[in-house]
C-alpha cells in the first residue's frame, strides 16, 4: 500500500512539474517575442518614420508614413462597412432571430466565418473586386479587412445583448415604444460597453492582418490615397522589408511590428477596462 | 431568458397593430425597415460562407478544367514556366507542419490549463491567463519577422543536436536529420505551434474552471491527486469540448499564412526530414501570387485555396458541432 501511494505521489509531482514547465514555456515564448519586438523596435524609431515615406530598395531612406497613413485608410474603410453590417446581423440574431432555425444557421456560418484563414478571404475579395475591376485596390483591401471584422461584430453584438434582461424591452414595449426604438434606445444602449469592445477587438484583429492584404490592397511605396490603387499599409511593408537584405528596411520592419503590437494590446487594454467598468458598475 | 423573449414577441404584435391604428404610420414603417435591414445584414452574414467557396471555385475554373481533381491533388511537379501545376508537395508541406504544431501545442495547452485551474495560486491565475491569451493577439506577421530574423538562426544552433541524438534513433531518425539551416518544416511547426497555443489553451481553461466544483471536490475528498482529478475528472467530463478546442487549433494551423510563410523556407521539394524547407498551401499562395503572370497559374493558385477551404472547412465544421456554445467568448476575444 505504501508503495502505491508512493508511486501516486510521484506522478502526480512529475505531472504537476510538466504542467508548471508548460506554462514556463509559454511564458517564455510570449516573453521572447515581446523582449525582442520591444528591443528593436525601439532601437528602430526615428522621427523621419513618421514624417517620410518608404525609401525605394537599396537607398538609405528612412519612412513610413505612406504605410501608417494607409493603414488608417484601410482600417476607416472597414470600420465604415464592417460596424453596421455586424451590428445590425448580432442585433437581428438576439432581438428577432432568437432561437428560431434561420438564427441558429446565420450564427453556424458565422462561427466558421470567426476562425476562417484570413488568406481565403484574401482569395474570395480578389475573386469579387480586384479581378472585376483589373488591378488591386485600396478599397479592395479595406473590404477584405470588414469581411474579416463582421463576425467578431456578429458574436459579440449577439451575445451581449442578449444578456439585456427581458424586462427592459417589456417594460419600452409598455410604454408604446415600436421595436426599433426598444433596441436602438433600450438595448443598444444597455449593452453599449459590450458591443464596442466587439469593435475594439475585431479592430484589434484585422490591423495586424497581412494576407488578405496581399491580395487586395497590396502596397506602394509612394505616398496615396486614391482607393482605386494599391495602396501601401504596415502589414506588407513589414513583410516585404522583413524578406529584404537591406538593413535599414529590416529595422524599419521592427518599427513597425513594435508599433503594430503596441497599437493591438492599447485597443486590448482599451476593451477590457471598458468591460470591466460595467460590470462593476451593474 | 428565453421565456421572456417569447413573451415580448407576442406583445409586440399587438403594440404594432395599435400603432397602425392610431396613425402611426411612420413608426410603423420605421421599424419594418428597421427589422428588414437587420434581416438583411444577418442573411448577408449567412451567405458569406457560401460565396466565398463559389467566388473561389469561379476563379480557379480554369485551373480544374486543364488538371482535373485527382491530376492536381497527386500532382507533384509546380513548374510555372511549362505551367504544370500539382497541389502534392503542398498539401503534404500544410499536413506536416500542422502535425508538428498539434504534437507540440496540444499537451502544452492541456499543461497550461491545468495549471491555471487547478495548481496554481489564485493571484497568479489572472495574470497568466491574460498572458498566454497575449499571445493571440500578437499578429502573425510579428511571429513571422521573430519566427525569421530572431527564432531560426538560434534554432539553426538547436539543430545539429537534434541531429546527433534524435536523428540516431532507428525509424524514426530520418526525420531529424538534415543541415542546420533554422528555417524548415519544424521550425514552422513550432512557430505555429507557439501561435495556436492561446486558442487551445482558453477554450480548454473555461471548461476546466467550468467543471461543477463538486466533482472534483468529491475526487480531492476521496485523496485523489492533482493529476488523478485532471485526468479522471476533468478530461472525462469536458471530452466533447477540449477536441473541438483541439480541432479549433487544427483549423488555425492550417489556415496560418504569413508566419509560415516566412519560416517554412519555400521549396517545393519533398523530404523526408522534418529539418528540410518545404512549402504549404497558403505560403505558396501568398509568396507566388503577386508574381503570377499568367491566368492559369493564378488559377492554379485559387485552386490551391480550393483545396484549402475543403480541408479547413470539415475541420472548422467539426470543431464548431463539437463546442456548441463552449468557449464562444474565448473564440470572439482572439
Amino acid at each position: 500500500m505504501i508503495s502505491l501511494y508512493a508511486r501516486r505521489r510521484a506522478v502526480n509531482l512529475v505531472a504537476s512539474t510538466l504542467m508548471f514547465v508548460a506554462t514556463a514555456i509559454g511564458l517564455f515564448f510570449l516573453a521572447w517575442i515581446l523582449w525582442t519586438t520591444l528591443k528593436l523596435g525601439l532601437h528602430a524609431m526615428h522621427w523621419d518614420l513618421f514624417v517620410k515615406d518608404t525609401p525605394a530598395p537599396g537607398t538609405d531612406g528612412y519612412g513610413l508614413r505612406n504605410a501608417f497613413v494607409g493603414s488608417l485608410i484601410l482600417m476607416v474603410i472597414a470600420l465604415a462597412i464592417g460596424v453596421p453590417v455586424g451590428l445590425m446581423a448580432g442585433t437581428w440574431l438576439a432581438e428577432y432571430g432568437g432561437r428560431s432555425r434561420r438564427a441558429n444557421v446565420v450564427r453556424f456560418v458565422n462561427d466558421i466565418m470567426l476562425s476562417a484563414p484570413s488568406i481565403e478571404i484574401g482569395l474570395f475579395t480578389y475573386a469579387i473586386l480586384v479581378a472585376p475591376m483589373g488591378h488591386f485596390s485600396g478599397l479592395s483591401g479595406g473590404v477584405a479587412l470588414a469581411i474579416l471584422m463582421i463576425p467578431i461584430i456578429v458574436r459579440t453584438t449577439d451575445e451581449m445583448l442578449r444578456l439585456v434582461a427581458g424586462e427592459m424591452r417589456e417594460a419600452a414595449i409598455a410604454l408604446g415604444a415600436p421595436m426599433w426604438q426598444v433596441v436602438t434606445q433600450v438595448t443598444w444602449k444597455a449593452a453599449r460597453a459590450g458591443i464596442l469592445t466587439g469593435i475594439l477587438i475585431a479592430l484589434a484583429r484585422i490591423s495586424g492582418e497581412t494576407a488578405p492584404l496581399l491580395f487586395t490592397a497590396l502596397n506602394n511605396q509612394f505616398y496615396s490615397t486614391d482607393l482605386r490603387h494599391p495602396i501601401a499599409n504596415l502589414p506588407v511593408v513589414i513583410f516585404q522589408f522583413a524578406m529584404s537584405p537591406y538593413d535599414n528596411w529590416q529595422q524599419m520592419a521592427w518599427a513597425a511590428a513594435f508599433i503594430a503590437i503596441t497599437f493591438i494590446l492599447v485597443l486590448n487594454v482599451c476593451s477590457r477596462l471598458i468591460l470591466k467598468g460595467t460590470v462593476k458598475r451593474s | 431568458m428565453e421565456r421572456t423573449r417569447a413573451a415580448a414577441d407576442r406583445d409586440l404584435k399587438p403594440a404594432a397593430e395599435e400603432n397602425r391604428s392610431a396613425g402611426g404610420a411612420r413608426a410603423l414603417s420605421a421599424d419594418f425597415l428597421f427589422r428588414y435591414v437587420a434581416l438583411a445584414m444577418a442573411l448577408l452574414v449567412g451567405a458569406t460562407l457560401v460565396a466565398v467557396v463559389a467566388a473561389i471555385a469561379y476563379d480557379s475554373w480554369p485551373a480544374i478544367k486543364v488538371f482535373g481533381v485527382w491530376g492536381f491533388l497527386k500532382g507533384r511537379t509546380w513548374d510555372p514556366v511549362s505551367e504544370h501545376f500539382g497541389a502534392f508537395p503542398f498539401i503534404v508541406g500544410t499536413l506536416v507542419s500542422s502535425t508538428i504544431a498539434m504534437v507540440l501545442a496540444v499537451p502544452l495547452s492541456f499543461g497550461i490549463a491545468v495549471f491555471i485551474s487547478e495548481l496554481a495560486p489564485s493571484w497568479m491565475r489572472q495574470p497568466v491567463s491574460s498572458a498566454i491569451e497575449m499571445l493571440a493577439s500578437v499578429p502573425s506577421i510579428v511571429y513571422g519577422l521573430w519566427g525569421l530574423l530572431v527564432f531560426a538562426p538560434q534554432f539553426a544552433n538547436v539543430e545539429p543536436w537534434i541531429n546527433d541524438h534524435l536523428g540516431a534513433i532507428p525509424g524514426i531518425g530520418v526525420l531529424f536529420r538534415g543541415p542546420p539551416m533554422g528555417i524548415g518544416m519544424l521550425a514552422a511547426g513550432i512557430v505555429l505551434a507557439i501561435m495556436i497555443l492561446p486558442y487551445i489553451t482558453a477554450i480548454m481553461r473555461d471548461v476546466f474552471v467550468a467543471t461543477p466544483t463538486r466533482l472534483k471536490e468529491s475526487a480531492y475528498a476521496m485523496g485523489a491527486t492533482t493529476w488523478e482529478v485532471a485526468r479522471n475528472i476533468l478530461l472525462p467530463y469536458t471530452r466533447t469540448a477540449v477536441t473541438g478546442g483541439i480541432f479549433l487549433g487544427l483549423g488555425r494551423a492550417l489556415g496560418e499564412t504569413m508566419a509560415v510563410t516566412f519560416v517554412i523556407g519555400n521549396s517545393d521539394n519533398l523530404s523526408a526530414s522534418l529539418l528540410m524547407p518545404g512549402a504549404s498551401i497558403p505560403s505558396v499562395i501568398a509568396n507566388e501570387f503577386t508574381e503570377a503572370t499568367s491566368k492559369l497559374y493564378v488559377s492554379s493558385l485559387i485552386y490551391l485555396g480550393l483545396v484549402l477551404i475543403g480541408i479547413t472547412l470539415v475541420v472548422q465544421t467539426l470543431a464548431v458541432l463539437l463546442l456548441g456554445t463552449v468557449g464562444r467568448g474565448a473564440r470572439a476575444r482572439s
